[in-house]
């Protein structure tokens, strides 16, 4: 019976390979994103030669005692997923070639939806206001005070009050 | 059974098609002829699969290896339901896309990579419907991955290189996830035999049966377009043809919840996901048909309906129930036609109109009223008006989940009648402001090629048809449940004798049989 406890250098590497995968997809710059899901496809390919089990002799019989051979199924199934990426790495290449054809860069460019609400958000822009951040004349540190200390709000509403010329405060002072 | 043979045509002819085509890709008459003829035979043979896969599933050994050893594929009802259906799709669009070639007079040899990667497309989906072993599937997958890479940048202007890689980023991801779940399967199994897996997911440890089934759920989520996995979707779409956008609207996203459907029933029959699913299904219905309401450029809102819309399809799964299930696969059939349909109309209004965007479009119904009577009747089959089968599908799901009768059920039971509601009032929407405000810019009546209107108006009438034969569809589709909820038929007619069938070549059974020692190592 082949052992099928994995091998610990094999899993590091995994690891390795995927870390330094996901951090490369992340990139902006498409040719890193590629090279990202090169790496993490290599760690896949390695994962099934873990799930394959330990390795053993050539699976041919008359070759090698049965329960000495290797799995045979993981290789064909590594092959084809080679192949596989083979294909669409090409792809890829050739599409961040002609992004820099068009456009200088192979960046990764931002999606239609995130352009038409910046627009959005620009066209609005006038028709709110903002009282927070208007300028009211008066510093930073004023305006803090005003709301902080509450013994001046308390002598101005006294002061209108007292006074019959104006009218009283309906809102708290600015 | 000499039908058998017939399955692996759908997967064959195209692909022969493909490099007849390419063989000949100076002549495009030649190529077109091919290419019709090809998917002409793919939905005759998915018709005879069909009939025949009703008696029970079809299976194929290919290399002559029997199932847990060599690869096989198998067609039971869903299969050849879902063969048939794209087919006919496939069959519709191409003549539209051809007609369209035409009218614009670039039949020379530019494109003259589009029929091949069509074909190769179609292999591809045939292949996930029809393969009977998971990493199979992943190839089937590949297959058409790469060819709607091909087709969604074709011409490589600055829009479709800018969705085209976004949308080939996200696939290569998730086929990287898929990968993975097949490696971490085959370590807990020692299999990727859908059938052999069947059996022996039940034995192992139920956590990493779950983790083995999210991983699975993961990766045909995004390509199904499950709501948090969606939002690739609405911004790779609409850039490309008319034609290419409908095909890939009506099948690749089905291609994903029949995954979806498949793995769910055969391998993990367990409810372990059930309630998440049920969540994803009402996000994905209401964001979706939310995004849709939103927009007011037409394709982009048919493709944020199609998102939503595959929220009814995960539904169905979710219920895990005869009736969810007989729902849902009558829904996928219904709704892989409506949305392609609408997606072709789409493009016949681009070309009258000059536009997609619904503020400059107007005045169509003066100009092409036969072009709103084609719009308005597959609107209204997506939106569930009865009596079209749109609205039968969807009575079908809430019927389900009624029957059901927990909280989240009927949650899911008012979502999506909410859905159907904002779906009716988005295309109400989109209708009047094409076809009936004052246009802002001034329309001119125009010719249309007769061959896209006759395809869209055939596939109008297929979408009619499914009303006309929703009976007979319907206990159909309840059959083809029955098979998918129990596992037994599929598992039983795919391993013969327990597995061993001819598992073995025929001169090692000779050895075996006749000199017992000589197996020994040296």
């Amino acid at each position: 019976m082949i052992d099928t406890t994995p091998n610990v250098v094999l899993v590091v590497v995994i690891g390795v390979l995927f870390a330094a995968g996901v951090y490369l997809v992340l990139e902006r710059s498409l040719s890193r994103v590629l090279l990202g899901t090169l790496l993490m496809g290599n760690g896949a390919n390695l994962l099934f030669m873990v799930a394959g089990g330990r390795a053993g002799g050539a699976p041919l019989i008359g070759t090698t005692a049965p329960e000495d051979m290797t799995d045979p199924l993981p290789q064909a199934m590594v092959l084809t997923a080679i192949v596989i990426s083979l294909g669409m790495i090409g792809f890829v290449m050739s599409m961040a070639y002609r992004s820099w054809q068009l456009n200088g860069h192979d960046e990764v460019q931002d999606d239609l939806e995130d352009r038409r609400v910046a627009r959005k958000a620009a066209m609005n822009a006038p028709a709110y206001e903002d009282t927070d951040s208007e300028d009211s004349g008066q510093s930073l540190d004023d305006e803090a005070a005003d709301q902080r200390d509450e013994t001046v709000h308390d002598e101005l509403d006294v002061a209108a009050l007292t006074d019959p010329a104006t009218p009283p405060r309906t809102e708290g002072p600015r | 059974m000499t039908l058998e043979l017939l399955v692996p045509l759908p997967v064959m002819l195209p692909l022969l098609g493909a490099g007849l085509n390419l063989a000949v890709w100076r002549h495009t008459r030649v190529q077109r002829v091919v290419t019709i003829a090809v998917l002409a035979l793919m939905l005759t043979v998915g018709a005879i699969l069909l009939v025949a896969a009703d008696d029970g599933p079809l299976v194929i050994d290919l290399g002559g290896w029997a199932a847990p050893v060599g690869i096989n594929l198998v067609a039971d009802r869903l299969s050849a339901l879902m063969i048939t259906v794209s087919s006919a799709v496939l069959l519709c669009v191409f003549v539209y896309s051809v007609a369209q070639g035409v009218a614009d007079g670039d039949d020379e040899a530019p494109l003259a990579i589009y029929h091949p990667t069509y074909l190769v497309l179609a292999a591809g989906v045939s292949n996930a419907f029809l393969t009977g072993d998971l990493f199979n599937l992943y190839v089937g997958f590949e297959i058409l991955l790469a060819a709607s890479y091909v087709l969604l940048t074709l011409g490589g202007t600055g829009a479709r290189i800018r969705a085209g890689t976004i949308y080939v980023v996200v696939a290569l991801v998730s086929s990287l996830l898929f990968l993975i779940a097949l490696a971490m399967i085959y370590a807990a199994t020692g299999t990727i035999n859908m059938a052999q897996l069947a059996e022996r997911m039940g034995d192992i440890d139920p956590g990493t049966r779950l983790v083995l089934e999210l991983l699975l759920l993961l990766a045909f989520g995004i390509k199904a377009a499950i709501f948090p996995l969606s939002a690739w979707l609405p911004d790779s779409y609409p850039t490309a043809p008319a034609p290419v956008t409908a095909v890939f609207a009506g099948l690749l996203t089905k291609v994903g919840v029949y995954a979806i459907i498949r793995t769910e029933t055969l391998l993990f029959p367990d409810d372990a996901t059930n309630d998440l699913l049920m969540l994803a299904a009402l996000l994905t219905m209401l964001v979706g048909i939310l995004g849709a309401v939103a927009q007011d450029d037409i394709k982009r809102l048919l493709s944020f309906t199609l998102v939503s819309h595959i929220g009814y399809m995960i539904f169905g799964i979710a219920l895990a129930s005869q009736t969810g299930m007989t729902a849902t696969v009558f829904y996928v059939a219904h709704h892989i036609t409506v949305q392609t349909t609408l997606f072709l109309v789409v493009g016949l209004m681009e070309r009258v109109g000059g536009t997609t965007s619904l503020a400059r479009l107007g005045g169509l119904a003066k100009v092409a009223p036969l072009l709103a009577i084609v719009f308005f009747v597959p609107a209204m089959n997506l939106a569930g008006i009865p009596p079209l089968s749109g609205f039968l599908g969807k009575v079908g799901l809430l019927q389900g989940g009624v029957e059901q009768g927990t909280g989240l059920s009927y949650t899911l039971v008012v979502g999506g009648i909410v859905t159907s509601l904002l779906t009716l009032y988005a295309l109400v929407k989109a209708w009047n402001k094409a076809f009936w405000q004052t246009p802002p810019q001034e329309v001119s009546p125009q010719r249309l090629p007769a061959g896209m209107v006759g395809s869209t108006i055939a596939l109008v009438a297929l979408g009619l048809s499914l009303t006309l034969v929703a009976g007979p569809l319907f206990s159909y589709a309840g059959r083809a449940a029955d098979t998918l909820m129990d596992r037994q038929v599929y598992i039983d007619s795919v391993l013969v004798d327990d597995g061993r069938g001819q598992g073995r070549s025929p001169e090692v059974a000779e050895e075996k049989d006749g000199a017992p020692e000589a197996v020994e190592a040296p």
